[in-house]
């Protein structure tokens, strides 16, 4: 597999292999995406091995290797952007800074969960951070996005909207329909593409004839980047231009994330589809946390100082496993609440 | 401290499994994510990963050991700072069912798992309580289960002028975007056409291109696109050139509109109104001419009307437009034209959940919705001339359906016909009159009776078209068969 190719990478303006990120970079930025990603990737596991216990049921779709999308995404954002995505989402939830808690007692179905523990790993929001789900329903979530920026078009209130989709949704005819209407409209979104090769079984190459996805939306004069989704500057740096793109009204921008999933599409896929040394390769060395944590080192950061912010993480983590076992199931009555909004 | 390693469900249906390979070994380190094990299952060989890091101390389960309970511990490892796993229960040791597996480990207690001291139970138990809380705060102003409106009779709103349905639209429409900035238009052709059908004519006069906003032709597209607006409280009414073409967006109006509000707790609700002409028109055939209503009337999360007079199509549209819910405004092409009183007062609305009886009798009730409601009021005249007094009830809105003023009218005549355009099998007559066997079945001298659309698609010739659709025959019919006249 190949993760876009230098020269593509050089000429969108990302970084290639040859000119790895300044070790003098912002300190503080790396820190904060070391222990955002770092959050999301020990959630991750803790709702895998939680999973394993029988504790979270049903369908969970794990984010692990594709951290540094969302967490460089994230950004860029200002206070009162929003953010949607697909299933795939615990880790769009914990970037907008929604709670670990509250995430995962929905993961086990709890009253403590974000949605009372009537949605589950695939349906949580929280309009106060601005995150619209959470979304089970390939493409559905595009459609939804280009809404939300719509939204900020017709309120006129300079917000950008944040449109995540796999690579296995880029093919689906609503996601063009949205495609157009926002390039017509000049909507505020930015569409982001994570691209991470599989489909759930289905490599990219076997289900797009399109081969670099950032150009899809050409047709229709979307501008489009591929960037290195592993490499969280790069992230940053492409969202950065996507949403200023945006916030100055000239419509819709298109990235795309050239990133990897290291578990299945969901916890009962074997994954199979690939070999198990496709994936050791990408763990051992594009790892998104590992390139961040060696700049940090690099940069003066000691094993102790890193010490700090893993301890913390994992307490945030720990604390949150136990708040989603203790926090009880939603009361019987639950079942008939949330249905309609009451009018009288 | 250590950390016990259980054997993982790798499937919602998982219960056993085969320990079938070891990639760590006894004094092994492990660090989170490296591949510990291979385990198979009913359906796959799985990998399992390791969360806990530290050193393997101790291998339980030997590999090639099969019918290993889920949750039973395969290893201990120590180190780290030692999240243990809390265990849950282990089941029955796979030992006892004559499997090799070692027996599993003695399951922590629950004080332990959970951080041991009162302190930190009690603090749980108060982040419970401010849970709760929030969960109350959430939960007012939002309905229990959906239910009939049982309100007041309705109310004299006073003089009444003769309008078209078409301009009881318009002008429910323009009346509810000059009092809320909120609220606008998309369809398609419905600004510079001025509607394919003109129900929005001079709206974009009034309102400017970015209320009234002609749309391409994508419905799912801009259905998503109108819902995902709404659920930042902007209130979209998307209108469906017909509803035949709402087909293409109905994942949209059932995924994303109506079930969020519940997905979300409650957090999240979706003001939309979807409207257009539903049914047959005149001579389209079979992809334009289908009655939506019980498709969409099955849904919780959705409300459904079908207005048939001018009065039902202004008051309910600006009821609809108000309501914090997705609903499903379902119009009639050919009614659009015809005309009847309508109140004129500025703040005429009606309230949705709330049917009608247009006409009253004590023989028979005929229950109808959008332009059947004409066709029961004919055939109520043509009874009446034979001597039979039929009562017509308008349902106006079929979810939440109104059936208190149907078993109140049944409870006096003791008879039930149906009538609707649609076709008879799970059809709205067939759930009002399966309500009716539920909750007055005593009262019932006759058992019910549907008069419906022919089962099916809809004929071009005129000929067949006019026998595929109910008429004012089958229904005199219907109601001589449950009176025994």
């Amino acid at each position: 597999m190949a993760l876009g190719t230098d020269s593509a990478a050089k000429r969108r303006g990302g970084r290639g292999k040859d000119s790895p990120p300044a070790a003098g970079h912002n300190q503080d930025i790396l820190t904060k995406a070391y222990r955002e990603m770092l959050l999301i990737r020990r959630f991750e596991e803790k709702a895998g091995q939680l999973y394993g216990m029988g504790l979270i049921g049903g369908f969970c779709h794990l984010y692990i290797g594709q951290e540094a999308v969302v967490v460089g995404m994230q950004m860029t954002l200002e206070e009162g952007d929003q953010v949607i995505t697909s299933y795939r989402d615990h880790g769009h939830m914990l970037a907008t800074g929604m709670e670990a808690r509250g995430v995962m007692a929905e993961l086990t179905g709890r009253i403590g969960g974000y949605s009372k523990g009537k949605g589950g790993s695939m349906h949580m929001f929280s309009r106060e951070k601005g995150f619209y789900g959470g979304h089970g329903i390939v493409g559905a979530q595009v459609a939804l996005g280009a809404g939300l920026g719509f939204a900020n078009w017709y309120r006129q209130n300079g917000q950008v909207s944040l449109t995540y989709f796999g690579d296995g949704a880029a093919n689906q005819g609503q996601v063009y329909e949205s495609f157009n209407l926002a390039a017509l409209l000049k909507l505020p979104v930015v569409f982001i593409i994570e691209n991470n090769k599989y489909g759930m079984g289905t490599s990219v190459d076997r289900a797009s004839a399109s081969r670099d996805l950032s150009k899809n939306g050409e047709p229709w004069g979307i501008p489009g980047e591929q960037v290195n989704g592993m490499d969280v500057l790069a992230v940053k740096e492409a969202g950065e231009r996507a949403v200023a793109h945006c916030r100055e009204g000239k419509g819709p921008y298109l990235l795309e994330m050239q990133t990897y999933r290291y578990r299945g599409h969901s916890m009962s896929d074997p994954a199979k589809y690939r070999s198990r040394e496709e994936v050791q390769k990408m763990r051992e060395q594009n790892d998104c946390i590992e390139m961040v944590r060696k700049i940090l080192l690099e940069g003066g950061k000691t094993e102790a100082d890193l010490k700090v912010v893993d301890d913390e993480v994992k307490a945030i983590v720990q604390d949150a496993a136990e708040f989603a076992q203790t926090s009880p199931e939603p009361d019987e009555s639950e079942l008939w609440t949330d249905v309609l909004v009451e009018t009288r | 401290m250590g950390a016990t390693i259980l054997m993982p469900a790798l499937s919602p249906t998982m219960t056993e499994g085969k320990l079938s390979r070891w990639l760590k070994k006894e004094g092994d380190e492990v660090k989170s994510g490296d591949v510990l094990a291979e385990i198979e299952t009913d359906k796959a060989t799985m990998e399992v990963e390791a969360v806990d890091e530290g050193r393997i101390t101790k291998i339980l389960v030997a590999e090639g050991t099969e019918g290993v309970l889920v949750n039973a511990a395969i290893a201990e490892l120590d180190g780290g700072d030692g999240s243990a796993a809390p265990a849950g229960d282990t089941g029955t040791p796979a030992a006892e069912q004559g499997s090799k597996a070692a027996a599993p480990q003695q399951p922590e207690s629950n004080a332990t798992q959970h951080g041991g001291d009162v302190g930190s139970m009690a603090k749980q138990a108060e982040d419970y309580g401010q849970v709760a809380a929030r969960g109350a705060e959430r939960r007012e102003g939002v309905a229990a289960e959906p239910k009939a409106s049982t309100a007041a009779p309705e109310k004299d709103w006073g003089p009444t002028k003769p309008i078209t349905v078409r301009e009881a639209l318009r002008d429910a429409m323009a009346l509810e975007m000059r009092a809320d900035g909120d609220v606008f238009l998309m369809g398609e052709e419905v600004a510079q056409y001025q509607g394919a059908y003109k129900i929005s004519q001079g709206l974009l006069d009034e309102f400017g291109a970015r209320r009234v906003l002609d749309m391409p032709i994508t419905e799912h597209g801009f259905t998503g696109m109108a819902v995902g607006a709404a659920l930042t409280g902007l209130k979209p009414i998307v209108e469906f050139m017909t509803f035949n073409f709402s087909m293409q967006a109905i994942d949209h109006i059932i995924n994303s509109a109506a079930k969020t509000l519940y997905m979300s707790g409650g957090q999240l609700g979706c003001p939309i109104v979807f409207r257009g002409p539903n049914g047959a028109a005149a001579r389209v055939a079979a992809q334009h001419s289908q009655d939506f209503t019980s498709w969409y009337a099955h849904v919780p999360g959705l409300k459904v009307i079908a207005p048939w007079s001018a009065a039902d199509a202004k008051g309910l549209l600006r009821a609809a437009i108000r309501d914090p819910n997705p609903v499903i405004f379902l119009e009639n092409e050919i009614l659009y034209g015809q005309t009847f009183e309508c109140p004129v007062d500025e703040d005429f609305v009606l309230p949705i959940g709330k049917a009608k009886v247009e006409r009253e009798g004590t023989d028979v009730t005929i229950v109808s919705y959008s332009i059947m409601v004409g066709m029961a009021m004919q055939a109520a005249e043509e009874l009446a001339q034979a001597g039979i007094s039929a009562e017509v009830i308008n349902l106006r809105t079929i979810r939440p359906l109104d059936i208190d003023t149907v078993l109140a009218s049944v409870r006096k005549t003791n008879r039930l016909v149906t009538l609707e355009e649609g076709w008879a099998f799970a059809n709205v007559g067939g759930e009002v009159a399966m309500q009716v066997i539920e909750n007055a079945f005593d009262y019932l001298d006759a058992p019910p009776v549907r008069v419906a659309g022919a089962d099916v698609p809809m004929p071009y010739a005129a000929n067949l078209e006019k026998l595929a659709l109910p008429t004012v025959a089958q229904v005199v019919e219907a109601v001589r068969k449950v009176t025994y006249k």
